[in-house]
C-alpha cells in the first residue's frame, strides 16, 4: 500500500517538475506586445486614382516615346569626339591621347577584307550591334507580356470587387449624397438605439423601386415612438435623394442595397 | 463526411455571392426642416361670425401665423414663404397635390380649416408627409373663440411631437420679473405671458421687490421670493385663482425656492449667521427638514426629475462649484471642475443634463453638463447673463441677459433670451418691459 502511494506521489512530483520546466508561460514573463494597428484594405478605382499633373504627364509621355524608339530602332553608333588641336588637354586626357597615338602608329592602315580565324569563344565576345538591338527588342517584348499579364490580374481582381460590394469611392459618393438629404430629427433620445435599417430595391439609374424598413414591428411598439420618427426621416431622405448616386456599372451587385441610418453619432455630438 | 462538406459548401457559396451590400449612414444635416403652413381655410359664415366675436378678419390665417412663428422660433423648422405656394388654401378636405409642394421643396405640409359651431371655435388640421405622399396626423379641437392662440400652440405641439419625436413646449407660459425704471430705483413686478410673448399679465403691483419665481412642475402654482419689512419671504401663488400665501417665516434670509418634481415640497436655502444651508419644506404639513449641514454657503438647489437627487452650488471647495447629492443629503459629490465659478444649477426635465451659469474671466456663460459633470458645453457667452430655466421638454433654455450701463448710468437693459441645446438657435424673447428671472411652466394641455 505504502509502496503504491510512494510510486504515485513520485510520479506526480515528476510530472509537476516536468510541466514547470517545460511550459514556457510559467517561467517567462508575458511578452510585451506592441499595440495592434488596424489596417483597412481599400480598393482603388478610377475615382481614387489621382491623375498625373499635366506637366508630369508630358514628361512621362516623352519618356515612354523614348522607350518606344529604343524598341523599334537599332542602337545608334557611338559618337566619336572630334579632336580639338587647340584645346589644352587635361593630364588624364593627355595620357589617353598618348595611348591612342601609339595605337594609331601600330595600326596605321585599315584592313577591311582580312579574314580572321577566331575560336567560338572569341566570336561571342565580338561586338555586334545588331544582336544587341535584337536582345533589347526581346527584353521589351518580354516586359510587354508581363505588363499584359499583370493587367489581366488586375481585371480579375476587379471582378472579385464586383462580387464583394461597393468600393470605397462608390460608397463615399452614395453616403455624401444621403448625408445631404437626411434631416435628422433633433428631439430623438440619443441614449437609445437609433439604428434604422432600410432595404432598397433599385433601378439601374438609382431610382428606388421598393423600400422596406427591416425592423418595422418596432415602429408601433409603445415607448418607441421616436423610432417611427427616425424611420420616417430616413425614408424621406431616400425619396429626396433619388435617383441615388450608384455606380454606373455592376447593377447586379447593388440592385439590392441596405442603408443603415444611425443618428446616435450626430445627436451625441 | 465529404458529401456533407460538399453540401455545406454548396449552401454557403451562393450566400456569399449574393451578400447584401450595406451602407452605414451616420451623418445627416441639422438644417431646419422645410415646412409649408397653408393658411387654414374658413367659410364665409364662420368668417363673419369670428369677425364679430374676435374682431379678427381672418382667424384661419391668424392661427396659421401662430403655428408658423412657433415652428420658426424652435429653430428646427423652416416655414416656407406663402407666396411660393401653388395650391390654394381650401384644400383641407382633399388630398394635396404633393408634387406642387415637393416642387417648392416642402417636406411637410400643414392644412386645415376653421369653423364656427354653436358659438365655438372648431379647428381641424392635417399634417402631410410631402415626399411619402401620406397623411401623418389629423386632429380637431373645439374651444371658446378667445382661446384661438392656445389652439395654435397646441397644434404646433402636436406637429412638433410628430416630426421630432419629443413633446413640444409651445402651449406653455413663462413667469418672470418685469422691471421698469432706472437701475437704482427699479420697480419689479411678477408677470406671466405665453411662451411667445403674448398675453402678458402682471401678478403683483410692484410695491414690494419680487425675486426668483418658479413654477410648480405639476400645476399652475408659483413659488417666489418677496421682501416684507426688508426680509425676504417665500410665497406661494395660485395663478388660476390669484390666491397667494406665505409659506412660512424662517429665521434669517431665505433664497431660491423651487418645487420638488411632484410639487409637494419646496426646496430652498436659509442663511443664518453667515452660513447658508439647504432645507426642504413639506407643503402639506409644513415640516422643515435640513438637507445640508456644512459651514460653507450652499444655495440654488434643484431636484432631479425623479426626485432622487439634488444639485446645488457650494463654495465648500474654496470656490463656488456644482455638487450633486442624494435627496436626503447623503453622498455629496462635486461635479464641476472647470475653470471659473459655477452657479444656478438646474436639472433638465429629461434628467440627462444640468444647466448652469458660469463666470470666468469676467464673462458669464450659460452651459450644460451631464449629471456626472462630464461633457460640459458652454452654449452662450455675454457680459452678464444668468438663471437658466428649462423648457418642459428639456430642449430649450430661457435666461436673462443684462447690458452694461454707460458713464451716465443709462443704457441698462434686462431682457429674456432663449437658446436651444445646439447652441445655434439663440433668440430674444419679446416682453413688454425689461425682464429677469424667467421660469418656464410645464405644458398647459397636459
Amino acid at each position: 500500500m505504502i509502496r503504491n502511494v510512494v510510486i504515485s506521489s513520485s510520479f506526480h512530483v515528476l510530472i509537476i517538475v516536468i510541466a514547470t520546466m517545460s511550459l514556457p508561460f510559467l517561467t517567462k514573463k508575458p511578452i510585451d506586445l506592441p499595440p495592434i494597428i488596424s489596417v483597412e484594405l481599400i480598393q482603388i478605382t478610377d475615382k481614387t486614382n489621382i491623375p498625373f499633373a499635366p506637366k508630369a504627364k508630358k514628361i512621362i509621355e516623352k519618356v515612354k516615346k523614348k522607350e518606344e524608339k529604343l524598341v523599334s530602332e537599332q542602337a545608334p553608333p557611338k559618337k566619336v569626339k572630334k579632336e580639338k588641336p587647340d584645346a589644352v588637354p587635361l593630364p588624364d586626357k593627355e595620357i589617353e591621347e598618348v595611348k591612342k597615338i601609339k595605337e594609331k602608329k601600330q595600326n596605321p592602315e585599315k584592313i577591311d577584307n582580312e579574314v580572321k580565324q577566331v575560336s567560338e569563344f572569341e566570336k561571342e565576345e565580338l561586338f555586334d550591334p545588331n544582336s544587341i538591338a535584337a536582345l533589347i527588342d526581346k527584353s521589351k517584348e518580354e516586359s510587354a507580356e508581363t505588363i499584359n499579364k499583370t493587367d489581366k490580374i488586375t481585371q480579375d481582381q476587379d471582378k472579385n470587387i464586383d462580387l464583394s460590394g461597393l468600393t470605397l469611392s462608390e460608397e463615399d459618393a452614395l453616403k455624401a449624397q444621403i448625408f445631404g438629404c437626411w434631416s435628422i430629427p433633433l428631439g430623438l433620445p440619443y441614449n437609445k438605439n437609433l439604428l434604422v435599417r432600410i432595404k432598397l430595391k433599385l433601378k439601374p439609374d438609382g431610382t428606388v423601386i421598393r423600400s422596406e424598413i427591416l425592423d418595422h414591428a418596432r415602429m408601433n411598439k409603445p415607448g418607441q415612438e421616436f423610432y417611427k420618427v427616425l424611420a420616417e426621416s430616413a425614408l424621406r431622405a431616400i425619396k429626396l435623394c433619388q435617383p441615388l448616386r450608384v455606380p454606373t456599372t455592376g447593377y447586379e451587385r447593388w440592385k439590392d442595397l441596405q442603408l443603415n441610418f444611425d443618428a446616435r453619432e450626430m445627436l451625441e455630438g | 463526411m465529404i458529401k456533407k462538406l460538399f453540401i455545406l459548401l454548396a449552401i454557403l457559396l451562393p450566400i456569399k455571392a449574393q451578400a447584401l451590400i450595406e451602407v452605414d449612414i451616420t451623418r445627416g444635416n441639422l438644417s431646419p426642416l422645410p415646412v409649408a403652413v397653408s393658411p387654414l381655410s374658413i367659410d364665409e359664415n364662420s368668417k363673419k361670425g369670428f369677425e364679430k366675436i374676435l374682431k379678427k378678419k381672418d382667424i384661419g390665417s391668424e392661427i396659421s401665423i401662430v403655428i408658423e412663428n412657433n415652428l420658426k422660433q424652435s429653430g428646427l423648422f423652416n416655414p416656407l414663404n406663402k407666396d411660393a405656394f401653388l395650391q390654394k388654401r381650401d384644400i383641407a378636405h382633399l388630398k394635396p397635390r404633393f408634387e406642387d409642394w415637393a416642387l417648392i421643396k416642402a417636406q411637410a405640409l400643414i392644412t386645415g380649416k376653421v369653423t364656427l359651431v354653436d358659438e365655438k371655435l372648431r379647428v381641424e388640421f392635417r399634417l402631410w408627409d410631402v415626399l411619402a405622399a401620406k397623411e401623418m396626423l389629423a386632429l380637431a379641437f373645439t374651444t371658446v373663440p378667445n382661446n384661438w392662440r392656445r389652439v395654435g400652440h397646441i397644434i404646433t405641439d402636436k406637429i412638433y411631437e410628430r416630426l421630432t419625436g419629443e413633446k413640444g413646449y409651445f402651449d406653455t407660459r413663462i413667469i418672470y420679473v418685469a422691471e421698469q425704471g432706472p437701475k437704482t430705483k427699479r420697480i419689479k413686478k411678477l408677470a406671466i405671458m405665453d411662451q411667445d410673448g403674448f398675453n402678458t399679465k402682471y401678478l403683483t403691483l410692484g410695491n414690494e421687490l419680487v425675486l426668483t419665481p418658479r413654477f410648480n412642475p405639476t400645476n399652475q402654482m408659483v413659488t417666489y421670493l418677496s421682501y416684507f419689512r426688508n426680509l425676504p419671504r417665500v410665497y406661494l401663488l395660485d395663478i388660476e385663482t390669484g390666491i397667494q400665501e406665505v409659506v412660512g417665516d424662517f429665521p434669517g434670509m431665505t433664497f431660491a425656492p423651487r418645487f420638488s418634481p411632484d410639487g409637494k415640497k419646496i426646496i430652498m436655502s436659509f442663511a443664518t449667521d453667515g452660513n447658508s444651508d439647504i432645507y426642504t419644506m413639506d407643503l402639506e404639513n409644513r415640516i422643515v427638514e435640513r438637507i445640508t449641514n456644512h459651514p460653507s454657503i450652499d444655495t440654488s438647489p434643484s431636484y432631479s426629475p425623479d426626485g432622487k437627487y439634488i444639485c446645488f452650488n457650494s463654495d465648500r471647495s474654496g470656490y463656488q462649484q456644482i455638487y450633486v447629492m442624494k435627496s436626503n443629503g447623503s453622498k455629496v459629490k462635486r461635479i464641476s471642475f472647470g475653470k471659473g465659478l459655477y452657479g444656478t444649477p438646474v436639472w433638465s426635465p429629461r434628467g440627462d443634463l444640468i444647466a448652469f451659469t458660469k463666470l470666468h474671466k469676467g464673462k458669464f456663460y450659460i452651459g450644460v453638463m451631464r449629471t456626472d459633470g462630464t461633457g460640459e458645453r458652454l452654449l452662450t457667452e455675454n457680459y452678464y447673463q444668468e438663471a437658466p430655466s428649462w423648457s418642459p421638454n428639456g430642449r430649450v433654455l430661457i435666461f436673462y441677459r443684462e447690458t452694461k450701463t454707460d458713464e451716465k448710468g443709462e443704457g441698462f437693459t434686462a431682457k429674456l433670451w432663449s437658446i436651444d441645446l445646439t447652441g445655434y438657435n439663440e433668440r430674444q424673447v419679446s416682453t413688454e418691459t425689461d425682464a429677469s428671472d424667467p421660469s418656464w411652466s410645464s405644458l398647459l394641455s397636459n
